[in-house]
C-alpha cells in the first residue's frame, strides 16, 4: 500500500490505494502536478521585465516564485494552468501567452 | 448473567452509548429518534460519560461533526430518523468514502408525503447505496445488542455503520431486556486507536482527497471490497458476542426454514409478527418459514440463496417502495441474488407493507402465506408487485 502522495501515480492499483485516498503526510501539494491540463502558457521576456513584481501576487497558484535576491524567478510550469492573469497584470507587455506544445 | 431491565428501544441505544462512552456525539433532534440524544445528553450532564456532546443546527451538521471528529481520531456517534437522515445524505457518502467508522442509530420513520411520523423503512432504504453498513433489529434487545457490536464491525473494515430499529414500534415500546455489564461492554468494544488521525503530530494525515478520473474508480473498488469483507467480520463479531451473552447473531436468521415450501423474507420488528404467523401455520401442518435479514448492507446473498433455493414460492416484504413500477428494494436484491446464483425455480412476489405506520397483524402475514400456497400449487405467480392490506 502506498502511503506517499508522490507514489500515487496513474498506474497505482486499487489494492495499493490508501483507504479513502487519505494522505498520510503533510505538504503534498508541492509534489502533485496541477499544470498538466494547460493549453496555453505564459512566456516572460526578460528584456521587457522591470521587476515591478505586480505579476507575483496575482498568480492564483505557486507558478511565479521569488528568488533569494528578491527578484521574480522563471515560471514554474509544474503548477501553471495557463490562466493568463499574470500577462494581463503586466504593465510592460513582458508576458505573452503562447500555445503550449507538449 | 446480564442485568435484567425494561427499556424502550431508544433508551436501550442510549444505555449502550453510555456503556461504550464514545468521544463525540453530534446530534439534532427528530421524531422518533429524539430520545436517544436526549437521554444521552443527561448522561453527559451528570458526568456519567466523558463524551463531547455537540448540539448542532441540522443533521447535515451532525454528520459533518462526526466526520471531523472521527477523522481527528475520535469515536463519533449520532442518531436520527426520517428526513433527518435524508438531510445528512450528502455527508453519509463522505463518511463512507473517507472510510470513517462512525456509528449512527436510526429509528426508522416514513418520509413525506403525506406527512407522517410513523414507522416504515423509507428513510434507511433511501440511503442504502451511501456505502454504510446497515444492521436492522427486530426487538429492543436486538437494537441494543447490534449497537454493542457496531463499532467492532465498522472499525474493522473502515466503514460507518447504521444501527436501525423501527420507530415507535421498538423505539418507544418498553420491553424486558438483558443488559451486558459495563466492564464486559468496555472489554468487548475496546478502545478506538486508528493508525492515522488528523490530531496528533505522529502519523498525521489529510482526509477528503480530490480524485481525478485516474484514481476515483480504484478508490470505489477498494470501498466495495470493504463492504464485501464486512460479511465475515459481522459473523465473527456475532459469534464472539454469542460467546459472551448467549444471544446469537448472523447476517440473517432462518426461522423454521427446514423443509419450508413457502417463505417470506422480512426486516425489522414485523419479523416478530411474522414468526407468530409461521408458528400458527406450522401448527396447522403448513410447511412455512421466514428469513429475517439482519444485515441489509452488506446484503447476505449467499444466505438468501441457501435459504430460498428449495422453496416453491416466496414473498419479499418491503416496508417502503422503490417507486420503480415493479417491486420493493429488497425484492430486487433477493431476486438478483437468486438469478446470479442460477436459481430460478422458486416463484417470488414483492409485497409492500406497513407504510407510514400501517399496522401489520398476524392475519396480514397469514394472508401472504395463503397467496404463496396458491402460487406454489398452481405455479402461477400472477401480479408480482403487490400492496398488503390496502383498501381496494
Amino acid at each position: 500500500m502506498s502511503y506517499k502522495a508522490s507514489e500515487m501515480t496513474a498506474d497505482v492499483k486499487w489494492r495499493d490505494l490508501t483507504p479513502g485516498c487519505n494522505i498520510f503526510e503533510g505538504g503534498t501539494s508541492a509534489v502533485v502536478e496541477t499544470g498538466d491540463w494547460r493549453t496555453i502558457k505564459p512566456v516572460l521576456d526578460m528584456t521587457k521585465c522591470k521587476q515591478c513584481l505586480l505579476c507575483v501576487p496575482v498568480c492564483p497558484d505557486m507558478s511565479i516564485p521569488m528568488t533569494a535576491e528578491g527578484k521574480r524567478g522563471e515560471f514554474n510550469y509544474f503548477f501553471c494552468k495557463g490562466c493568463g492573469i499574470c500577462a494581463n497584470a503586466c504593465p510592460f507587455g513582458a508576458i505573452t501567452m503562447v500555445k503550449d506544445e507538449k | 448473567m446480564g442485568i435484567r431491565e425494561r427499556l424502550s428501544g431508544n433508551e436501550a441505544i442510549a444505555v449502550a452509548m453510555k456503556q461504550i462512552n464514545p468521544d463525540v456525539m453530534g446530534a439534532f433532534p427528530i421524531t422518533p429518534s429524539t430520545e436517544i440524544p436526549q437521554y444521552f445528553s443527561t448522561y453527559v450532564d451528570n458526568g456519567e460519560v466523558d463524551t463531547e456532546f455537540i448540539a448542532v443546527e441540522s443533521e447535515h451538521s451532525a454528520m459533518s461533526t462526526c466526520i471531523g471528529a472521527e477523522a481527528a481520531g475520535a469515536r463519533a456517534i449520532s442518531a436520527t430518523s426520517s428526513c433527518g437522515l435524508c438531510y445528512m445524505t450528502e455527508m453519509l457518502y463522505v463518511a463512507a468514502s473517507d472510510r470513517l467508522p462512525i456509528t449512527l442509530a436510526v429509528s426508522c420513520r416514513a418520509l413525506s408525503g403525506p406527512i407522517n411520523i410513523n414507522n416504515d423503512h423509507s428513510d434507511a432504504m433511501g440511503v442504502r447505496d451511501a456505502g454504510w453498513l446497515m444492521l436492522f433489529a427486530e426487538t429492543n434487545q436486538e437494537a441494543y445488542d447490534n449497537y454493542l457490536q457496531a463499532m467492532r464491525i465498522g472499525e474493522a473494515v473502515g466503514l460507518p455503520i447504521m444501527i436501525c430499529q423501527d420507530g415507535f414500534i421498538t423505539s418507544h415500546a418498553i420491553e424486558n431486556i438483558e443488559l451486558v455489564e459495563d466492564e464486559k461492554v468496555k472489554a468487548f468494544v475496546g478502545e478506538y486507536k486508528p493508525e492515522h488521525a488528523l490530531l496528533g503530530r505522529q502519523n498525521s494525515m489529510a482526509v477528503g482527497a480530490y480524485a481525478t478520473p485516474v484514481y476515483y474508480m480504484e478508490a470505489k473498488r477498494a470501498q466495495a471490497q470493504a463492504m464485501m469483507d464486512a460479511k465475515d467480520v459481522i459473523r465473527k463479531v456475532g459469534a464472539e458476542f454469542a460467546a459472551m451473552t448467549g444471544r446469537k447473531y448472523d447476517l440473517v436468521e432462518y426461522y423454521r426454514m427446514e423443509d419450508a415450501e413457502e417463505a417470506i423474507v422480512i426486516i425489522g420488528s414485523s419479523a416478530g409478527t411474522a414468526k407468530a404467523a409461521v408458528n400458527e401455520l406450522r401448527a396447522a401442518g403448513k410447511k412455512v418459514g421466514l428469513i429475517k435479514v439482519r444485515s441489509f448492507r452488506p446484503f447476505p446473498t449467499e444466505e438468501i440463496v441457501a435459504g430460498l433455493k428449495n422453496v416453491k414460492a416466496f414473498a419479499v416484504m418491503d416496508k417502503d417502495d422503490s417507486f420503480n413500477g415493479h417491486c420493493g428494494p429488497m425484492f430486487a436484491e433477493v431476486a438478483a441474488s437468486l438469478y446470479a446464483a442460477g436459481v430460478s425455480a422458486p416463484k417470488g412476489i414483492s409485497y409492500i407493507y406497513g407504510l407510514g405506520g400501517r399496522d401489520v397483524r398476524v392475519e396480514s402475514i397469514q394472508r401472504v402465506f395463503t397467496e404463496l400456497a396458491d402460487i406454489a400449487a398452481t405455479g402461477e405467480t400472477g401480479e408480482t408487485y403487490r400492496y398488503l392490506d390496502v383498501r381496494e
